[in-house]
């Protein structure tokens, strides 16, 4: 057993990292901001060429041939750069639907589990639907992702056999974007002086930043085993605790920059917009803890006899 | 990232498995938590038992009389051994995770030989002298004085909260060898010594915990006379020495109890489909998310293990991490246990009641949640020092 990274998937990691910092770094993040949330097709078609979308494909059909693992690398780098789309939904269509693989389509999904979709108004395809139903713009919480009312989803649209794919991926992206409001945070903290020091040096801000990075390694454990086993039930705990790590950690590093954290300058708000869409897609909370419970209660079915409680300490 | 084991690795847990399937029920019955004397001879009968069947002592060095196991033989062995229920290390916990790999690395070959071979035995049983009253979280702010006299140390001041101090034959001593002073800050001028409890001047006083019980005690000292020969490590060097027994602490001695904690969930989740609580969707997600948090610090645990093994060995401060989020994880799963068992959880005659009490010493012991949370700031985010 060695949990830790092997070189080449440390490598993927950094080689998309590079990518992204010179792609989509911090000034193309507010110049789509302020372009309000349109895609940018030739950032799609770029990914496309990296071969973002068709990392799982096999090489013979074009594709990287990488795993699970590797995926929830990348995704993890798109989380931290805030990369915007409907990135796993076209990932998870690379090889079924024409030119998902390549980016030269861009495909959504009924992951939200209601009448609303995200990016349907550039969307060439819904995944696993036959055909793109109409729908009318609703204003969106996050400035980068647009949300569709339709009257009803077509036939087939359900996210439903994606849904362990998809909450892994989308977990994976919630993991990048809890570490990043870390750094974030860390770095506004040891500028920002107050009462003479930085407030980093304060055990109330210390507190916070320590909390978060506890929250972020937690989730991005999970992310990784359960990318590794794709155990249906590990997948729900990493969806939930990456959730989590994401809401909770854009919060406290909206916190730790204080006024500045409520403006539409700091880019804290983004994560936390972004972070409450992912929350709903694919799996929430509770239906990630219902199949936990259910997890739980088969184990007590299946399993052997519980031995006896632990002595005390 | 490769979460399967090596056919090496495999085998040790088959054989492991198969002798504690042989061993454990022979054991004699569990003596109770405030018979002292009882404890240590189950807990020393225990060790023996290892110790006769190879077990002891397995991430030991060899050249210290262990078995060199490497770290993930050593998760199997705490994953195994809390599986099949058997007994906590107990009042071993000291000399096996503390003193003994301290002088293993830092001791002489004469100290090696003393102390080293009992621990692994069962015969002596260790406890640590470190707290103070004026010096818990601040522990270099310790006043324990030691006067060099010819070739003994006589040590005056007091220890507290000194687990299994009733029953130990020695202590795991700091003591200030030098003031504090411009030249030796107070991290520098203190000594780790190895303490006969029996000698004259010792005084051990027990103290009630709010458990109920005596697990720990003060620990008084009155011209206690210990051999210069006693000193681990160079004088005035006991800071740093204590920091190399310190990360060995925060490695691995939670394993076991993750693994006893997802169990008892398992046991939780059976009382409540039985008394109908399941049924409360409130409760059962809190279940389920307990679930998922033991499943997440278990694979936690499992990373650890693998950058410890490419270290050499020598956890990092990685295990900060994981105790803050696994102490608060702990108490939360006692608080739903408490909700489950309702207002039976006021009968102290239960086992989650006494559990739960203990709980609540996690987010303390070994370095409070503020302490860790500190360590992590400015160690692993480099965040300033302050206050």
């Amino acid at each position: 057993m060695d949990f830790r990274l092997t070189d080449e998937q440390r490598d993927l990691r950094a080689g998309v990292r590079e990518l992204l910092a010179g792609r989509y770094g911090r000034e193309a993040l507010r110049a789509s901001v302020d372009a309000g949330g349109a895609l940018d097709r030739g950032l799609w078609r770029e990914l496309g060429e990296a071969g973002f979308f068709s990392l799982r494909l096999p090489q013979e059909r074009g594709g990287v041939g990488v795993g699970l693992p590797e995926a929830a690398l990348v995704f993890e780098e798109a989380g931290r750069a805030l990369l915007p789309g409907p990135l796993v939904a076209t990932h998870l269509a690379a090889g079924s639907v024409p030119g998902a693989a390549e980016g030269t389509a861009v495909v959504t999904a009924f992951d939200l589990g209601g009448s609303l979709v995200t990016h349907l108004g550039e969307a060439d395809a819904v995944l696993g639907a036959p055909s793109l139903p109409a729908g009318e713009p609703v204003p969106s919480a996050d400035p980068l992702t647009p949300l569709h009312r339709v009257a009803r989803p077509p036939a087939g649209a359900g996210a439903r056999a994606y849904r362990d794919e998809g909450a892994l991926l989308t977990a994976a992206l919630q993991a990048g974007s809890a570490l990043r409001t870390v750094e974030l945070a860390v770095r506004y903290a040891g500028e920002r002086e107050q009462f003479g020091q930085p407030i980093g040096a304060f055990q109330a801000v210390k507190h916070l930043c320590a909390q978060m990075l506890v929250r972020a390694e937690v989730a991005r454990t999970a992310v990784y085993a359960a990318a590794v086993t794709a155990d249906p039930a590990e997948v729900a705990g990493a969806k939930l605790l990456a959730d989590e790590a994401a809401v909770r950690n854009a919060r406290d590093c909206l916190q730790v920059h204080g006024g500045m954290g409520f403006t539409w300058e700091a880019d804290v708000h983004l994560h936390l917009k972004r972070a409450w869409v992912r929350a709903e897609q694919w799996r929430t909370a509770g239906e990630a803890e219902e199949a936990l419970a259910a997890e739980l209660a088969a184990g007590l079915a299946a399993g052997p006899a519980v031995g006896p409680a632990a002595a005390s300490g | 990232m490769d979460l399967t084991y090596t056919d090496e690795e495999r085998d040790f847990r088959a054989r492991l498995r198969e002798w504690l399937g042989k061993t454990l029920p022979e054991l004699p019955a569990r003596p109770s938590p405030d018979d002292w004397p009882g404890r240590r001879a189950y807990d020393a009968g225990w060790q023996r038992r290892l110790y006769d069947a190879g077990y002891a002592g397995l991430h030991w060095p060899v050249d210290a009389g262990g078995r060199g196991a490497t770290p993930t033989q050593h998760l199997i062995f705490l994953e195994e051994s809390e599986r099949a229920g058997a007994p906590y290390v107990g009042a071993n916990f000291v000399g096996l995770l503390h003193a003994g790999p301290t002088i293993a690395a830092e001791g002489t070959a004469e100290q090696r030989a003393r102390w080293l071979p009992p621990v692994l035995r069962g015969d002596e049983v260790w406890c640590q002298g470190f707290s103070e009253p004026g010096a818990g979280s601040d522990l270099a702010a310790l006043r324990t004085r030691a006067v060099r006299d010819g070739d003994d140390y006589v040590i005056t001041g007091s220890k507290i909260w000194t687990s299994h101090a009733e029953v130990a034959d020695w202590c795991e001593l700091l003591v200030r060898t030098r003031p504090v002073s411009e030249a030796f800050p107070k991290h520098r001028g203190i000594s780790w010594l190895a303490m006969p409890m029996d000698a004259p001047g010792v005084t051990v006083r027990p103290l009630r915990t709010l458990a109920g019980s005596t697990e720990f005690a003060e620990v008084f000292l009155d011209e206690v006379r210990v051999p210069v020969a006693n000193r681990v490590g160079a004088e005035d060097d006991g800071w740093r020495v204590t920091m190399v027994t310190l990360s060995f602490e925060r490695g691995t001695a939670f394993v076991g109890e993750v693994v006893a904690c997802r169990r008892t969930l398992g046991e939780l989740a059976a009382a409540a489909r039985a008394n109908g609580r399941w049924d409360d969707p409130v409760l059962r997600r809190r279940l389920g998310r307990l679930y998922g948090e033991f499943g997440a610090l278990w694979r936690l645990t499992q990373w650890n293990v693998s950058e410890s093994e490419a270290s050499g060995g020598v956890p990092g401060v990685g295990g900060s991490v994981f105790k803050l989020a696994y102490s608060h994880a702990r108490q939360e799963l006692y608080d739903a246990a408490a909700e489950v068992l309702g207002a039976q959880s006021l009968a102290l005659e239960g086992e989650w009641t006494l559990d739960r009490l203990s709980s609540l010493s996690y987010t303390i012991a070994a370095g409070t949640s503020q302490i860790q949370r500190n360590i992590v700031a400015e160690r692993i985010l480099g965040l300033p020092k302050g206050r």
